[in-house]
């Protein structure tokens, strides 16, 4: 604080006397403070408030499974020889010794069965990743079903997308590297893919792999893009992700006192030191049993990868499987011309891969363009309060899952015991159709809700009581709520459709519409027109219905 | 949790009237913000009986993790690595996994519990509410920054020297070149490898089992044989990406079933060989349907009809599978009349 060269002040002086006497934490704190200024970070940090809502954990899923996946990974990587050169397996599982295998292969086994844990670990790190896309998965619904991606978060929804698609290729380079038979499928499916780009598909290949399919080198490749490349951008990511989280101060749900200027919860000292740090110890101690009771990528059981060799149920990792569903279920088109071959059957599928991923990536900038809304959100919506919008994330959620079906489609085939044509062409219509009615299905379903709440408001809580009157009518009994209760149900705001305006000008000439205007109105009308959302009650409204006493 | 053990003094002097009562306070508007609900006691924070039943709940389960930790490490050197055991419902487990994995998995859980616990029963559970500020800057704080950009911005003198400004961005766009550059050698160029296979013509069909040239006679009706072209061995430097190509499936028809003229030209006998690797992404198909010669890959389900010139009669394959002519040499044996005539495996731009 004060230089050596101006007259310390009698504070300083007063700590300077005392310090001998400060304990020892205090003093590691003092000298800390002067390099780095703790204390200053601390004043605002170490009793932050954090709302307490049970959808808040599924982000602490994620960034827990990261971490694991980052320390047994470095764990693994101790052991594992990223190498396609062909050895052969002396190791101590009987069934493949003699085996012509890739030495990266042949680490796995060693991981697997001659070093002690070596088997856990990579189990834990496999069951992590999927627990790890799983929660990314469900987090993003959380936030996306409560608005939590509005201003001033649209950035952070970004980061955590990006997260997500970063996620999946970390995964799926990191399941090919052991080079096994079902990876090597998923790995030759990625070069089938990359050949049929138009024009550079066979360069690009060629680059990837250092050649022909499978050559040498991808697993070398794949492991600096799975241990560096990727999770590297991926740690940035997740530091942004938090400092953000931090910044922006968490949202929270309407209720009494809470306001879009306050946070209200308990501070990071102590309670959510102690309820987010246990909760990192209770996410790796479950998936640690889960990796102990539940095998996962059985490598010695599938055999190492020879391109002309294949197993049945040939599946990818769960988040890949929505590609898998793409490639499955698309008419095999071929067009060709002038010598060349445009593999529309496969391009298609590559081109609609990320256009699915993006498609829930923007919706935030759509919404807050129909809107116009420039004001910061830190009350969360109920999903029923954002009827289209949730009614757009259902529907998406249900595109994703017709795509898993897709990609499935042989094991649906096999445990329904259904025909798979008929499963193929069910995806191939249900791809199209099954979001349009999911969205018209649970937008009605939130404007039933709304009305609800909108009863329930102005008419009270369903008592169960049933009274009967002196001249023999049954009525059942409503309970009035509570202010806590009305205030909660009617805080949400309601938007008004936006109007185009007037087309002539004050000079009466007229004003060019641009296009976009009239998108905006349209579908502003469609978000907050009429019959696109219930009007929540007023005041006046309960005042009337409840000055009059028995009437319900 | 009965109360009756609850020393009167600890017994808050005033329990929430507002619950489960109904109160508007506000008649002028009753759906405004009635603020926070005053807290409600937690039995642990009236009852120190139950509190000291928490902390041992929280010890315990701390005491737990010690205890699993050292399981851990005895399963680490007692259990020998290749011994398995049965776990009902679940089958049988490498015992030292399982054994290492529960433990492992008892000591962070119950690390975990016990600080939830903690912090659910004994911290203080009052909710505080913290205020939020605006994250967008004043407008004087605005105005001074973009003065002091403006100000920046002048003296780099950017804007006035239009020569250093452009050949700044000129050399700024161009050195990334050296970097693309450097990406050229990460693979040769295709040329026209993906058309060539090591068959040719006098090449001999080599039972991928037996390693054994085939005959016409091991080629039984019903059967789908594999095959590789003679020369190419498992420890060959390049099999795997030979094989990647050459990759063969033989059957036999009867010569009256084949319905593709140029098929039953360019078989044997009825013996006809088609490249294995399937024409939508390169996938080995596997699968053979004897009584109606139908070949399905298993990863996307594309079917082929092998005794109408292996067309695409399911699936997303995008063309039929390239045939292999084969006829029988002087000594008897199936050998390849020449290579594949049309590029094998997945599509590509210059396939044509």
């Amino acid at each position: 604080m004060s230089t050596a060269s101006t007259n310390p002040n009698p504070a300083g002086d007063a700590a300077g006397g005392s310090r001998g006497r400060a304990p020892a934490g205090e003093r590691l704190a003092d000298w800390a403070d002067g390099r780095l200024g703790v204390y200053t970070l601390a004043k605002s940090n170490m009793r932050k408030i954090f709302p307490d809502h049970w959808s808040f954990m599924l982000g602490e899923v994620c960034l827990y499974s990261f971490l694991i996946i980052i320390l047994t990974g470095v764990y693994l990587t101790l052991f594992f020889h990223p190498s396609m050169n062909e050895v052969v397996y002396h190791g101590s599982y009987v069934p493949l010794q003699g085996q012509m295998m890739s030495e990266a292969f042949n680490s796995t086994l060693h991981i697997s069965f001659d070093v002690r844990g070596g088997l856990l670990i990579r189990q834990i790190h496999h069951w992590a990743a999927l627990v790890f896309l799983a929660g990314m998965f469900v987090h993003m619904m959380r936030v996306f079903f409560t608005g939590a991606f509005r201003k001033p978060r649209e950035i952070n929804w970004v980061f955590g997308f990006l997260l997500f698609v970063l996620g999946m290729f970390t995964g799926f380079t990191g399941y090919s590297l052991p080079d096994d038979l079902l990876s090597g499928t998923g790995v030759r499916f990625m070069e089938g893919a990359i050949l049929s780009v138009p024009i550079v598909g066979t360069y690009l290949s060629f680059f990837l792999f250092g050649g022909q399919f499978p050559g040498g080198d991808f697993v070398a490749r794949f492991y600096s893009i799975h241990i560096l490349l990727l999770p590297g951008i991926m740690l940035g990511l997740v530091v942004g992700h938090l400092i953000l989280v931090v910044y922006h101060k968490h949202t929270q749900f309407a209720g009494p006192g809470k306001t879009n200027n306050n946070v209200v919860g308990m501070p990071l000292m102590p309670v959510y030191m102690a309820k987010a740090g246990g909760f990192f110890f209770l996410v790796f101690g479950v998936i640690a049993a889960v990796a102990a009771i539940a095998q996962i990528n059985p490598i010695w059981a599938i055999g190492p990868y020879r391109p002309d060799q294949v197993s049945t149920g040939a599946q990818p990792d769960w988040y890949m499987g929505f590609s898998e569903g793409l490639i499955r279920v698309m008419p095999g088109w071929e067009v060709n011309f002038w010598g060349h071959t445009l593999v529309l059957g496969v391009f298609i599928p590559l081109v609609i891969f990320p256009l699915v991923l993006v498609a829930i990536a923007v919706y935030p900038f759509i919404e807050a363009w129909v809107t116009g809304d420039r004001r910061e959100h830190h009350i969360l919506d109920r999903p029923r309060n954002a009827p289209t919008r949730t009614a757009f994330g259902a529907a998406w959620i249900s595109w994703y899952f017709v795509l898993l079906v897709g990609g499935g489609n042989d094991l649906w085939a096999t445990h329904f015991h259904l025909s798979i044509n008929a499963i193929t062409w069910f995806v191939r219509i249900a791809f199209f159709v099954v979001p349009v009615l999911v969205f018209i299905a649970a937008k009605r379903i939130c404007l039933g809700l709304q009305r609800r709440d909108r009863d329930k408001v102005l008419h009270g809580r369903e008592s169960g009581i049933i009274k009967r009157l002196p001249h023999g009518e049954f009525i059942e009994v409503h309970e009035p709520l509570s202010q806590e209760q009305l205030h909660t149900l009617t805080s949400h705001e309601q938007y008004q459709p936006a109007e185009i305006g007037p087309t002539v000008d004050e000079n009466g000439v007229e004003r060019k519409i641009k296009g976009s205007e009239k998108l905006r109105s349209k579908l502003s009308g469609a978000y907050y027109g009429d019959a696109n959302q219930i009007p929540k009650p007023t005041v006046e409204e309960y005042k009337e219905i409840t000055s009059g006493h028995g009437h319900h | 949790m009965s109360s009756h053990d609850i020393p009167e003094e600890n017994l808050p002097a005033e329990q929430d009237t507002a619950h489960g009562a109904v109160t508007v306070a506000d008649e002028e508007n009753p759906f405004a913000d009635p603020g926070l609900p005053p807290h409600e006691h937690r039995v642990q924070d009236i009852d120190e009986q139950a509190a000291r039943r928490s902390e041992r709940t929280v010890a315990m389960l701390f005491t737990v993790s010690m205890l699993a930790t050292l399981g851990f490490i005895a399963s680490y050197v007692t259990i020998p690595t290749d011994k398995s055991i049965f776990v009902f419902p679940i089958g049988h487990l490498s015992a030292m996994n399982f054994a290492l994995g529960l433990t492992l998995g008892v000591a962070l859980f119950a690390i975990g519990a016990g600080a939830v616990h903690w912090a659910r029963t004994l911290m203080s559970d009052m909710e505080i509410a913290d205020e939020r500020h605006p994250i967008e800057a004043s407008p004087e704080v605005k105005t001074k920054v973009l003065a002091d950009f403006k100000q920046g911005a002048k003296e780099s003198q950017l804007g006035r020297r239009k020569l250093i400004r452009n050949t700044m961005f000129g050399a700024l766009a161009l050195f990334p070149l050296s970097g693309v550059m450097l990406l050229r050698d990460l693979g040769p160029l295709p040329g026209t490898k993906l058309r060539h296979t090591l068959w040719s013509k006098g090449k001999l069909l080599v039972n991928m089992n037996t390693n054994e040239p085939l005959r016409p006679s091991d080629v039984a009706v019903g059967s789908l044989t594999f095959a590789k072209p003679e020369g190419l061995e498992e420890n060959n430097e390049d099999f795997q990406t030979e094989i990647a190509k050459a990759a063969l499936m033989i059957v036999r028809l009867q010569p009256d079933n084949i319905k593709d003229k140029r098929e039953l030209e360019w078989s044997h006998q009825g013996i006809v060989a088609f490249s294995k690797i399937c024409t939508h992404v390169g996938c080995p198909i596997s699968l053979y349907e004897q009584q109606t010669h139908h070949v399905l890959c298993p990863c996307h389900q594309s079917t082929f009809d092998l005794s109408d010139g292996a067309r695409v009669i399911f699936g997303p394959a995008g063309h039929a599978l390239p045939q292999l002519r084969i006829g029988v040499n002087a000594d008897g044996y199936l050998e390849a009349l020449g290579d594949f005539e049309e590029p094998v495996g997945p599509a590509f731009w210059e396939r044509g």
